[in-house]
């Protein structure tokens, strides 16, 4: 047994939290999350350079880790300097289903190359209106004929939809609108004049768009009909990566509740003096170190079988969820009404924190995932 | 980062189960199983298979006797016994005054006591609280007033538990009633409890039970050479024994083993026809439970790990015993909510061992109201857990 990290990945631990603590200040990170894109290019190359989307993927797609321990480290540091560049959306959800699909191999290694180097954004169009967080529901279909897949649906939320340069979009070629069976992956061009993007800015910050597929061409990823362990993996990495960064944000919060319950005074004392507020904050350390507990585990299983997987991962997730709200909004009430202003950092971590819960599946959508999974164990 | 354990910790693992397996009666794991009363008989039985293993000290070094386990390998030893079904060794002798013996002691009590220890000849009471030191523990008032080559001790401790099985008592008492801080005023006495004056009178707890005391002194006699470190030295052995390595304090074991219980009895349990664990409101009930425990063990591991490095843990420990005693009472609140009107009828005679009597609903339904009573202790016992939040509150946070 051993919580220590390898050298090589306390050295990455390090290089991410230095550079995002040096170069991130709330300010820039307001004006990038702001700008029409939601994040900014510059920075995301600076993020590629230093190696930090490579360490989220394995060495078959050219990076140089990708396991579940790379993705909560580097995710938890993206969480805690509330990072808009777009991490979840280019190098776990647009790149996993490329690796899966043979990486290399099967001829994504230009893509794969682009990606880890920061010049090439992806996006995954999975959820549809009406799909809430189902992972087999995909109404949005593809038909072949003389060798070319056109796609009709509209997908819904997708996170960058707006700037990906390659669209990763789910599809059913059969079978009944939830079932598991029947779902392929298609690379589509965005500027495919069967494509229509309809983007808007995200409240916790970043950009997200509607996409509505009119006989759009798409490439298959992987064979069709057999994409949805695919999709359920990814989806599963994604989980992990926001349950770790949802502990980021909420370490970062929490420091900065700390240090304001000992500046601000009230009655001629600092507001920290009241034993009431000192045991919240007990109480919130306690739940945050349950999570790193448990998103320490989900990340050491995510490379197993898939009930262990799932389950771990539901298990951090949904308690990414609990924690988070209860975090947030301790963060606001502490803070007074000053926790009610644009102005402090500390109410767009709250923000961030009770967002995440909407990525993935929420807390309750997990519980139950975690229930359906536990059942072999029991 | 690895999270399973190694293959020697492994073999450890197996090397205590089948030794449980094998020596451990099935009288005795049928009534912990049952929550009948131990006696202490039983807990003598029991001790006494430790012995003869030599696993009675399994905290202390082994010059001493102790095993010289790593923090990983008591965690493992904690759990295997509670899976298991043996009864809990009685902490005060071995897990409490020998550690303090080991620090603090004279040579001729290290010689005399500890020995004693190791073969289970003493059962030893703690005398700590009293009724008007609770959490203020400092503010003791039980008085030793010297008295040629003897301490005079008048007062009244309380909530000891099993002092009526006890033959030897150690206590906090205060032998400089005019120093500047009440903390610098206490000493450690080690007292036989059948010296005069002495009385133990039970407490009735909630459930009805008999496990706590009551211990009034009025005029005993100690002779000074029972005095443990220096007079005026007490505070700072409660504290050593505070800080001691707790790794079994978020009782990872017991709400594993209750959690198991509860599955079973909601696999059991009816709700309109269906077996109650398949309800979805009460199915989620268990499975937040579960996910806490899933991640109040890495937890505590983490803890256990850094123990094992040399890190002692401090105020993580104050952590882990607030968070597992919320998950052992949430456990117990749903095992009885499970069993619906069947946790209501209580039959005292049925936790006596040879009760073949007629339960008015399922048998395992009895003990489970008693049971959830009597686990609200846990967030009172030990530095209740208001104390807990204001040590993390001063030592992690820095107020």
């Amino acid at each position: 047994m051993d919580f220590n990290l390898s050298d090589e990945r306390r050295m990455l631990q390090e290089t991410a939290r230095r550079m995002i603590r040096e170069t991130y200040p709330i300010e820039k990170r307001h004006d990038f999350a702001r700008s029409e894109k939601g994040f900014s290019a510059d920075i995301w190359r600076d993020f590629a350079e230093l190696g930090l989307v490579g360490a989220l993927l394995p060495a078959q797609a050219g990076g140089y880790g990708g396991t579940g321990e790379d993705i909560a480290l580097v995710f938890e540091e993206v969480g805690r300097g509330l990072v808009v560049e777009p991490f979840l959306a280019t190098a776990i959800l647009g790149a996993w289903p490329l690796c899966e699909a043979g990486g290399a191999e099967a001829g994504d290694a230009g893509t794969l190359e682009a990606v880890i180097e920061g010049r090439h954004l992806l996006a995954l169009a999975h959820g549809e209106p009406g799909s809430r967080y189902s992972l087999a529901q995909v109404k949005t279909q593809a038909t072949e004929s003389g060798g070319i897949w056109r796609i009709s649906g509209v997908k819904s939320v997708v996170l960058n939809g707006d700037t990906a340069d390659d669209l990763i979009v789910s599809a059913r070629i059969a079978g009944a609108a939830e079932a598991q069976d029947g779902l392929a992956l298609f690379r589509v061009d965005p500027k495919d004049e069967g494509v229509a993007r309809r983007s808007y800015a995200l409240i916790d910050g970043g950009a997200a768009a509607d996409i509505t597929l009119g006989e759009a061409i798409g490439t298959p990823i992987g064979a069709p009909g057999e994409a949805y362990p695919v999709i359920e993996r990814t989806i599963a990495r994604a989980a992990l990566a926001a349950a770790a960064q949802a502990l980021g944000a909420m370490e970062a919060a929490k420091d900065l509740t700390l240090d304001f319950l000992k500046t601000r005074t009230q009655f001629g004392k600092p507001i920290g003096a009241n034993q009431v507020l000192q045991h919240r904050m007990v109480d919130m350390l306690i739940e945050i170190e349950q999570l790193r507990s448990c998103v320490m585990l989900a990340a050491s299983t995510l490379e197993a079988g898939r009930e262990t997987r799932e389950r771990n991962v539901s298990a951090a997730k949904h308690l990414a969820g609990r924690v988070g709200r209860q975090v947030a909004e301790e963060v606001i009430q502490m803070h007074g009404g000053v926790g009610m202003t644009w102005e402090l950092a500390a109410p767009h971590y709250a923000k961030r924190i009770v967002m995440i819960d909407h990525l993935f599946g929420d807390t309750d959508h997990h519980l139950e995932r975690f229930i359906h999974f536990s059942k072999g164990a029991a | 980062m690895e999270l399973s354990y190694t293959q020697d910790e492994i073999a450890f693992r197996d090397e205590v189960r089948a030794w449980l397996a094998k020596r451990l009666s099935k009288r005795l794991v049928n009534k912990v199983r049952k929550a009948q009363r131990l006696t202490k008989a039983d807990y003598k039985e029991w001790h006494a298979l430790l012995v003869e293993r030599g696993w009675m000290a399994w905290h202390w070094p082994v010059e001493h006797g102790g095993t010289g386990w790593t923090p990983v390998q008591k965690h493992i030893f904690e759990e295997e016994m509670i899976a298991a079904g043996a009864p809990r060794i009685i902490p005060f002798g071995v897990n409490m005054l020998g550690p303090v013996l080991i620090e603090f002691g004279s040579q001729a009590q290290k010689d005399y006591y500890l020995p004693r220890i190791l073969n289970d000849e003493d059962w030893w009471a703690q005398g700590y609280s009293e009724p008007g030191a609770g959490s203020d523990l400092a503010s003791l008032k039980t008085s030793a007033v010297r008295d040629g080559g003897d301490y005079v001790v008048n007062g009244q401790k309380t909530w000891t538990t099993l002092a009526h099985f006890a033959n030897r008592i150690f206590c906090l008492v205060r032998t400089g009633p005019d120093a500047p801080k009440p903390q610098q005023g206490i000493s450690f006495l080690l007292m036989e409890m059948d010296t005069p004056g002495i009385e133990v009178r039970p407490i009735y707890t909630l459930e009805g039970e008999h496990e706590v005391n009551e211990v009034f002194f009025s005029d005993v006699r100690v002779p000074v050479e029972n005095l443990v470190g220096e007079e005026n030295q007490g505070w700072t052995i409660a504290k050593y024994l505070l800080n001691y390595e707790r790794t079994g304090i978020a009782g990872v074991g017991f709400s594993k083993q209750s959690l198991g219980a509860l599955r079973k009895i909601a696999q059991t349990e009816q709700k309109d026809g269906r077996p109650l664990a398949d309800d979805p409101h009460f199915a989620a009930r268990i499975a937040r439970l579960e996910i806490d425990l899933l991640a109040m063990e890495i937890f505590n591991l983490r803890v256990v790990a850094a123990a094992g490095e040399g890190k002692l843990p401090g105020a993580e420990s104050s952590l882990l015993k607030i968070k597992g005693t919320q998950v052992r009472q949430e456990a117990t609140d749903l095992m009885r909510r499970a069993v619906g009107p069947y946790a209501a009828p209580d039959l005292p005679e049925a936790f006596d061992e040879g009760w073949n009597g007629q339960a008015p609903g399922p048998d395992y339904a009895l003990p489970l109201a008693r049971g959830y009573f009597n686990m609200r202790k846990t967030s009172i016992y030990g530095g209740s857990n208001e104390i807990q939040r204001n040590i993390v509150a001063k030592h992690l946070l820095g107020f």
